[in-house]
């Protein structure tokens, strides 16, 4: 049993009181909601007679639905229009702040709230969308759930859990030049497995984690619930505290001072007790891209296709599945895989230093013949950075297309999709079958400066050859 | 709202695989409405269209078949109720499986849908039996923690908690967290957080 924890310290100041199912009655500090798993939920509680009990801690915006290009209401889409007018009744019948297109402040739920300050350590955070691990990197114990439960937190502000196990994921020492927070989580869970977390909450800690910045523990967290853990978290430090602060809804003045004193008291003890510990050394970790059907399915650049004996037997059967669904074969190169689309953007790497690291990659050069590349900043203020800096100018000059703020290509419940048998190479976090809009469609995850990288050679190829 | 779930009993459809995502379960597309009527259709749409009839939830033998009977990881990826839900508009009532992921087995809970776990050879055998016999009669106890199927009977496991919650019928917990509304403000009151940060305020 894990002890002195920020995870046990977290849980134990948000639990209201044990069910009588034995559950842990927990308190959610900030609710995040958006238009695709909310309005059943709020349907529930209108049949229910119930009313949000803390609109004040519910914060809305939309993403998943919208359009990358012409965002001019209403949608071209009537389902997407409809989803939208629902969650803007929703909202405004119940209270709740909406960021709306146009807001300044919209776009994609685990962009934003860090960078409007709403994230902060010490919180317990939900969202019905699985990727709200995001959070953690703020040292937040944050979970994705399910819409029944997205109606439990909107009338109680409360979730009924049973407590995490946890797990010291520790890497420790430099990155080398090409190897980013990407391939760092990627090598994690192709080394732990997609089901090696079930049942964990995951401590990301150790130098390299330590260096890395919020953006980047950001995309690490943001992939925790791909290797099956529940959430992720980084312990708050200085680095934490300067991202913070003075953003919109950070603490200000006197009150500042009290949540820095407050955040340092919840960090995990130095003699704190975990369940397990897993040790990696950064030196050993390279650009790393999937070849498969599942995020665990990765490996290095400059590696092989896994033949089916190198893999445990349990593996065997989804990488024989992967091998046809990918028509790729055990034993070949994944670097010179041609490629025809490649999409930068998304909640694990459509934020400022990733368009930053990306445009480094596309400065200068073009995109190859034959590909369509875009790109599609996590939020409008990402965008509006971006612009400032003149990224997108730097990205349209190499041949990509500069897109409107939302989730886009990630899964695709936009008109931006693959088609066909189209092989993508993406800055996304899953590779499922059919994630990106075509059900025969593949995708090969990567880092933004890989996916950029792929771009201009048009293929898979190693960043390192154009640093 | 007490609904107990003490016992499911049906037919079984055996679906083989590791780590079936929720995308597969129930593809993005589906996902554009703000119901979760007609889900049941899209259930494994891709897959089954790419089987051209052979998947399980198509074959015949297998129709109104009420026990899934799944492998490892079942249920990873989104956290999009979207996927349980179509499980469920499809006709299942329980789940059995190697291991689930997370978010989709308190999906499940929540809707009041039981997902039991067995090792792996256990699964196996189920899976096994009911492709030799679909007609053959599957019964799932939450209170002996059995399952059996015709003559052969093996263990089930499900976390105590939600188990006593299936058979007390108080798997839906949203009528228990409103009742403690009161608890729930004291508990809020004591975070240093709620004070200096009013989200509403904006």
């Amino acid at each position: 049993m894990s002890k002195g924890t920020l995870f046990d310290k977290v849980w134990d100041l948000h639990t209201v009181g044990t069910l009588p199912s034995g559950l842990t009655q927990l308190f959610i500090g900030l609710h995040l909601i958006h238009e695709v798993t909310s309005p059943q939920a709020f349907a529930m509680l209108r049949e229910r007679g119930l009313k949000v009990l803390f609109p004040e801690r519910t914060v809305a915006t939309v993403d998943h639905i919208v359009p990358t290009e012409n965002q001019a209401r209403p949608f071209v889409d009537s389902l997407a229009e409809e989803m939208i007018q629902a969650l803007e009744n929703n909202c405004q019948e119940n209270n709740i702040t909406f960021y709306n297109i146009g807001s300044g402040s919209q776009g994609i739920v685990h962009v934003i709230a860090p960078e409007l300050g709403l994230t902060q350590p010490g919180m317990t955070i939900a969202c019905g969308d699985s990727h709200t691990s995001s959070h953690g990197a703020f040292g937040a114990i944050a979970f994705g759930i399910g819409t029944s439960q997205v109606r439990d937190v909107l009338a109680s502000q409360t979730l009924a859990l049973s407590k995490l196990k946890v797990r010291k994921i520790e890497v420790n020492g430099n990155l080398n030049p090409g190897v980013y927070a990407k391939d760092v989580i990627l090598h994690i869970i192709r080394t732990l497995g997609v089901k090696g977390g079930v049942g964990y909450g995951y401590e990301f800690a150790g130098t390299t984690f330590e260096q890395m910045n919020m953006e980047e523990r950001m995309t690490v967290c943001n992939m925790a619930i791909e290797g099956g853990a529940r959430c992720g978290y980084v312990n708050p430090d200085r680095v934490t505290y300067d991202y913070l602060k003075g953003r919109d809804f950070a603490p200000k003045g006197a009150d500042w001072d009290k949540a820095v004193a407050w955040w340092d008291s919840i960090k995990s003890d130095v003699d704190a007790q975990y369940d397990d510990v897993v040790v990696f050394d950064a030196a050993e970790i390279s650009p790393t891209v999937t070849w498969g059907i599942t995020p665990g399915q990765g490996i290095g650049v400059n590696q092989s296709v896994p033949q089916p004996e190198e893999l445990l037997e349990e593996d065997r059967f989804i990488a024989e599945e992967a091998y046809r669904y990918m028509d790729l074969y055990p034993g070949q190169p994944i670097k010179g895989t041609k490629i025809d689309v490649c999409f930068i953007g998304s909640c694990t790497n459509g934020r400022i230093s990733d368009l930053r690291e990306a445009a480094k990659i596309a400065k200068g050069r073009h995109v190859a013949e034959g590909i369509k590349a875009f790109v599609v900043p996590g939020s409008e203020r990402v965008k509006q950075e971006a612009e400032t800096e003149g990224l997108d100018k730097i990205f349209q000059e190499a041949g990509f297309e500069w897109r409107e703020p939302g989730c886009s290509m990630c899964l695709a419940m936009n008109p931006d999709k693959l088609q066909g048998r189209q092989i993508s190479a993406s800055s996304s976090n899953r590779n499922f079958k059919g994630r990106q809009g075509s059900s025969s469609g593949r995708t090969l995850l990567m880092s933004p400066a890989m996916v950029a990288t792929a771009a201009i050679k048009g293929e898979v190829s190693d960043v390192r050859e154009l640093l | 709202m007490v609904s107990e779930v003490k016992t499911v009993s049906g037919r079984g459809i055996p679906l083989v695989g590791n780590d079936i995502d929720t995308d597969r379960i129930i593809p993005a597309r589906y996902l554009k409405a703000v119901t979760f009527d007609g889900l049941g259709e899209g259930a494994f749409i891709d897959d089954r269209t790419a089987l051209k009839g052979e998947h399980p939830f198509d074959q015949p033998q297998y129709q109104g078949a009420n026990i899934l009977i799944v492998n490892r990881n079942f249920g990873c990826g989104s956290s999009r109720e979207h996927a349980p839900q179509a499980i469920a508009k499809w006709g299942i009532q329980a789940l059995i499986g190697e291991s689930f992921a997370e978010i989709f087995f308190g999906n499940c809970v929540a809707m009041g849908i039981p997902c039991l776990t067995a090792d792996a050879a256990t699964v196996k055998q189920l899976q096994k039996l009911v492709a030799a016999n679909p007609q053959a009669s599957v019964t799932v106890n939450l209170e002996t923690l059995q399952v059996q199927i015709d003559n052969y009977t093996a263990p089930v496991a499900i976390g105590e908690g939600t188990r006593s919650t299936f058979i007390s019928g108080t798997w839906d917990a949203c009528g228990q967290l409103v009742a403690n509304a009161s608890q729930v403000r004291k508990t809020s009151a004591k975070l240093p957080y709620i004070g200096w940060g009013n989200i509403a305020a904006s």
